[in-house]
């Protein structure tokens, strides 16, 4: 049924619709790691020293800027991600969910998760952070093949991630841990491998990504190469067949979840929710007086600090999200998820109809192709058409 | 004015390419003080930027010198500086019309070559009295005595005159200066007869407008004069009246045995016809001059802008460009595949070159051009016949009675070492062989060639297989009947028109698949598979496939990614505007564009 802008109202009345959809998220980024990875292109710096107090301090105060402006919002997730957010004191971590918590209304279930590297001394830190109110651990294993670590650069052993698995199953009643794969000479076989050792350790959530050679990274400097699309296809496959045998179904492109298990965090992102984001780096989606803008922070830490001392918040830049630029993010990430993007939700998002947005002939091509499908609720992208999503992206919005 | 013919010498400087007439050109203006010292350089005549840059000549160029003879009396020389390459042979003619002498430039350390034999024909033809001239002897490697030898022959001449010389040191060329005055014939002519000036050569000057460059043969033509066109009938009067020296000069008057240029308010130099002959309005000869053919463009193809909002641009450039260069053609072209353009015609291959590097350097354009073509003549079942400049234009197969093809006369020489190779090359392009000539450890062959292989890549083949050694020359030789094909290039079934080609049956299959591979590295994979077929009519004659794509999709897509993702995007969305619909597929005008470029 077509919807248009005037459908707004009968839109909220539907069964996902209401004030927690799609949600609301805060984001804080910890940019400090142990080490750098060679393959890693996210906003991470190796420290000498860190003052905690200091940072402490400095995120509280970023948050407590921004509250005035969101605090409408119930808050349905927290996210501290990295950088290595397992290398913040506990009683950092606390605080900052303390002044969510009393800044903004949460979600009764709020879900608060933290990214965590698998070495021993953070594992002996998950029941502090526990303590702290995280209540979902997202682990960064990436494989349970030492030599792969080592090529990696990674400072854990596969044994020792074993045991922080098991670590974060006894403190956390949900947690996930990623993998990468797409190694060069990687096979079918090593990778189905790596997925039953996986398996074995799991919980309700695993996240699986193809190794991407980010410009600029040692990898990419060093002309380590991605696998060839061939390879890229067959691992996904494999991927697929061994998750959905073991109940992990698909909900994102790289991410898997018994029902109920997915992150709900990313979820509300990808579904366009509005979040805030704070720390070095971090990107916010807002709505002031109406408007959309995205926004985000001074990427280099010190000077993120520095200027949050100085004026209480560090932002970098402001700019304003066309409604061509909402609906193209809208459809970008919607499509990600196997749920796809609901007509309702586009509609109330965005006071325009789904299909009206899109190019028609491409929507055609695609439709015909068997690359996207659609029925009552929406437009979804079909597992051929995800495997290139972005190619379909491309023909579903040409226009504009 | 001079009404004193036989102290004027008119002649022109004629060689094959790069054997140093520009130089030679410099010396004579050197010696008889036509520029202060300060204001020479070298091949100062050649003062198009593209000229300079390559190191060759492509307009000629005339001056006016005066000489000092041992025997006393003053000279009046004019000298015209011509171009080497085949490609403005017609330069050639014009300037040897307007002469009665020419000097015969041999680079001693090269010998006789294509052009030296071509040019060399020409002015025999001209009935030129002719200095045959050695250059570069300050080279250790030159030969002066073979070159000497090769000259008589292979062209004919009597050497016992040749002056050796070095137009790069000055060496020897006061003797050609003496020579010119004592060997050359002068002009005749009748001064107080009906002026009768042939019209030689016209171009744009940005501060003169259009100036004409005229030879007289009787009569004056004075400023202020009506002046009539006999072919045309435009009358003009004449403002200004002069000559180079090498700088344009005003004087009052041109007269008998004269070369100059005269300045008449015209507009267009499309309103004049180089050949024409110039007489006076008011007394006019009953006559014309004989005159001569109009060039002929022979290498057709089109030329687009690779942006396409700069077909304004393109059109208004060409326009300009043609001010000054008549020889080439141009008119409108609409293909699928690239957009708005112009079919061009140019007088060769390196004209082409020249006119789109001119276009891109001088008017900032980024162009793409189809392969060359040349003009065939398609006789249809109706009895029709039908110039055909552009593959596309071809009738339905089934309307055509036969296709005739040009054919060239060309002539090679090339050390015997590498005339195995140049011979097998002439018989893949489907040559005949004339003759077959040796002269001092070189052969000169003389093939009859289809000017459509001619036209594909000949002239690197034939440098890489002679290591740069064959020299190249041809004249047009009429057209013949011939198996010839269009072929069309299909993406999805569906025509790419600006890949289209003509081509013998012969070669139709191997040419057809080199395109076909070319265009499967260069379509990227999409979402369905593509197919390239090349075909003559229905019939599929090699094919290749564009896989569909398996994989492509962002791995992680997080906070800032959206932003990221988001503008790469906007980036495919302007590439969109490059992108041509082929059934469920888009192919990017860049796979074409490079399909023509790279060339074969
Ligand atoms: N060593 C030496 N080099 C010479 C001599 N004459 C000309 N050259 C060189 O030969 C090259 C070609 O000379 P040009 O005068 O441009 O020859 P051109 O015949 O006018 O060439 P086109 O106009 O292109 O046909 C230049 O590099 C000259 O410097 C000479 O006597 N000795
Ligand atoms: C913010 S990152 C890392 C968090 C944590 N510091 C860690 O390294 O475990 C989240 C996940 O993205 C994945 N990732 C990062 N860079 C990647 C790349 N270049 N290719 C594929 N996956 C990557 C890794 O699986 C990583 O665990
Ligand atoms: S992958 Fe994780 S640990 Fe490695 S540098 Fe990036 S953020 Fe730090
Ligand atoms: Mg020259």
């Amino acid at each position: 049924m077509p919807v248009s802008a005037p459908d707004i109202a009968a839109a909220s009345t539907a069964p996902e619709a209401g004030a927690r959809d799609p949600g609301f998220g805060i984001y804080v980024h910890w940019p400090f790691c142990v080490s750098l990875c060679p393959y890693c292109d996210f906003n991470s710096h190796v420290a000498e020293r860190v003052d905690h107090q200091r940072w402490r301090a400095a995120l509280t105060t970023e948050l407590a800027h921004f509250r005035d402006r969101t605090r409408d919002n119930v808050v349905t997730s927290v996210f501290f991600g990295g950088g290595t957010p397992s290398l913040m004191q506990p009683e950092t971590v606390a605080r900052v969910i303390d002044a969510v918590r009393t800044g903004w209304h949460s979600a009764p279930d709020l879900e608060i998760t933290l990214e965590a590297n698998p070495s021993s001394a953070e594992a002996a830190k998950f029941r502090a952070l526990r303590d702290a109110g995280v209540n979902r651990l997202s682990l960064g294993v990436q494989s349970f093949d030492d030599a792969a670590l080592r090529f990696l650069g990674r400072r854990h052993s596969a044994a020792e991630a074993k045991r922080a698995i098991a670590v974060a199953a006894e403190n956390f009643p949900r947690f996930s841990f990623d993998l990468i794969y797409g190694l060069p000479g990687q096979t079918a076989d090593d990778w189905k491998q790596q997925l039953r050792e996986a398996l074995e350790l799991a919980g309700g959530h695993l996240s699986c990504y193809q190794l991407t050679i980010e410009s600029g990274t040692p990898f990419h400097k060093g002309g380590v190469e991605a696998a060839d699309e061939a390879t890229g296809a067959t691992l996904y496959d494999v991927t697929q067949e061994a998750l959905s045998a073991a109940g992990l179904a698909l909900y994102e492109i790289s991410n898997h979840a018994r029902p109920g298990h997915e992150c709900r965090h990313n979820v509300s992102g990808w579904r366009g929710s509005n979040y805030l984001g704070v720390g070095p780096g971090a990107h916010s989606r807002l709505t002031e007086a109406g408007r959309a803008e995205a926004s985000h922070r001074i990427l280099k830490p010190q000077r993120w600090l520095a200027k949050v001392e100085a004026t209480g918040h560090g932002t970098a830049k402001t700019m304003a999200l066309s409604t061509q630029a909402r609906i193209e993010e809208l459809v970008m990430t919607g499509l990600r998820l196997s749920e796809g993007i609901s007509r309702r939700r586009f509609a109330r998002l965005t006071g325009r109809e789904l299909e009206g947005v899109l190019d028609k002939g491409g929507l055609k091509r695609m439709t015909d192709g068997g690359f996207v499908a659609s029925d009552d609720i929406g437009l979804r992208a079909t597992p051929k058409g995800r495997l290139c999503l972005n190619a379909v992206l491309g023909q579903l919005l040409a226009q504009g | 004015m001079t009404e004193d013919l036989s102290r004027i010498r008119n002649f022109a400087i004629v060689a094959h390419i790069d054997h140093g007439k520009s130089t030679l050109a410099d010396r004579l203006i050197q010696m008889c003080g036509g520029l202060p010292e300060r204001e020479m350089k070298e091949q100062v005549l050649d003062t198009m930027e593209i000229e300079r840059e390559r190191g060759i000549t492509i307009k000629a160029q005339t001056v006016r010198l005066a000489y000092k003879a041992k025997d006393g009396q003053t000279y009046q020389l004019n000298l015209m500086d011509t171009p080497g390459h085949v490609d403005f042979t017609y330069e050639v003619s014009r300037s040897l019309a307007a002469c009665e002498g020419s000097i015969l430039l041999v680079d001693a350390t090269q010998g006789v070559e294509a052009q030296t034999l071509a040019n060399a024909y020409l002015a025999v033809e001209a009935g030129h009295e002719i200095v045959p001239v050695l250059n570069k002897i300050d080279l250790p490697a030159a030969e002066p005595g073979r070159a000497r030898e090769q000259i008589a022959e292979v062209v004919g001449l009597d050497v016992s005159g040749a002056i050796e010389i070095s137009a790069k040191t000055g060496q020897g060329v006061d003797r050609v200066l003496e020579a010119l005055v004592k060997r050359l014939p002068p002009p005749t002519g009748d001064v107080h007869a009906p002026l009768k000036a042939l019209l030689v050569d016209s171009w744009y000057d940005s501060y003169l407008g259009v100036m004409i460059l005229v030879r007289v043969k009787d009569g004056i033509v004075k400023r202020g004069m009506k002046i009539r066109m006999m072919a045309t009938g435009a009358t003009h009067q004449v403002e200004q009246v002069g000559y180079f020296t090498p700088k344009p000069q005003q004087t009052d008057a041109l007269g008998s045995g004269e070369i100059g240029f005269i300045t008449a308010a015209i507009k267009t130099v499309a309103d004049t016809d180089v050949g024409d002959t110039i007489t006076e309005d008011r007394r006019a000869a009953a006559v014309p001059l004989p005159g001569f053919k109009p060039s002929v463009p022979v290498v057709w193809c089109g030329l687009f802008p690779v942006d396409a909002g700069a077909f304004e641009d393109l059109r208004d450039s060409l326009a300009k460009l043609h001010l000054n260069d008549a020889s080439f053609h141009y008119e409108p072209e609409s293909s699928a595949a690239l957009g708005l353009g112009f079919r061009c015609g140019f007088l060769g291959l390196l004209h082409l070159e020249i006119i789109q590097q001119r276009l891109e350097r001088e008017f900032d354009l980024d162009l793409v051009t189809t392969a060359p073509s040349v003009v065939y003549r398609v006789r249809t079942t109706d009895g029709g016949v039908k110039e055909l400049h552009n593959p596309v234009d071809m009738p339905d197969p089934v309307k055509i009675a036969s296709i005739e093809e040009p054919w060239i006369n060309a002539t090679i020489i090339v050390p015997d070492e590498f005339l195995g190779a140049v011979l097998a090359l002439c018989t893949e392009r489907r040559g005949r062989q004339i003759e077959l000539t040796y002269v001092g450890g070189r052969a000169m062959a003389r093939y009859r060639l289809p000017l459509n292989e001619v036209v594909f890549d000949f002239y690197d083949r034939l440098k890489s297989v002679s290591r740069g050694y064959a020299s190249f020359d041809y004249e047009l030789a009429g057209y013949e009947e011939s198996d010839l094909v269009n072929v069309s290039i299909l993406v999805n079934s569906e025509p790419v028109d600006a890949l289209a080609f003509i081509v013998h049956r012969s070669h139709a299959e191997s040419r057809g698949r080199v395109i076909c591979e070319k265009l499967k590295d260069l379509i990227p994979r999409q979402l369905f598979k593509i197919a390239i077929q090349a075909a003559i009519g229905g019939r599929i004659i090699a094919r290749t496939t564009v896989g569909a794509l398996r994989k492509d999709v962002t791995a992680k897509c997080y906070g800032g990614d959206v932003t990221r993702k988001r503008k790469l995007l906007e980036k495919q969305k302007k590439g969109k505007k490059r992108m041509r619909q082929f059934g469920n597929v888009e192919i990017p005008q860049s796979a074409f564009l490079v399909a023509l470029k790279t060339g074969e």
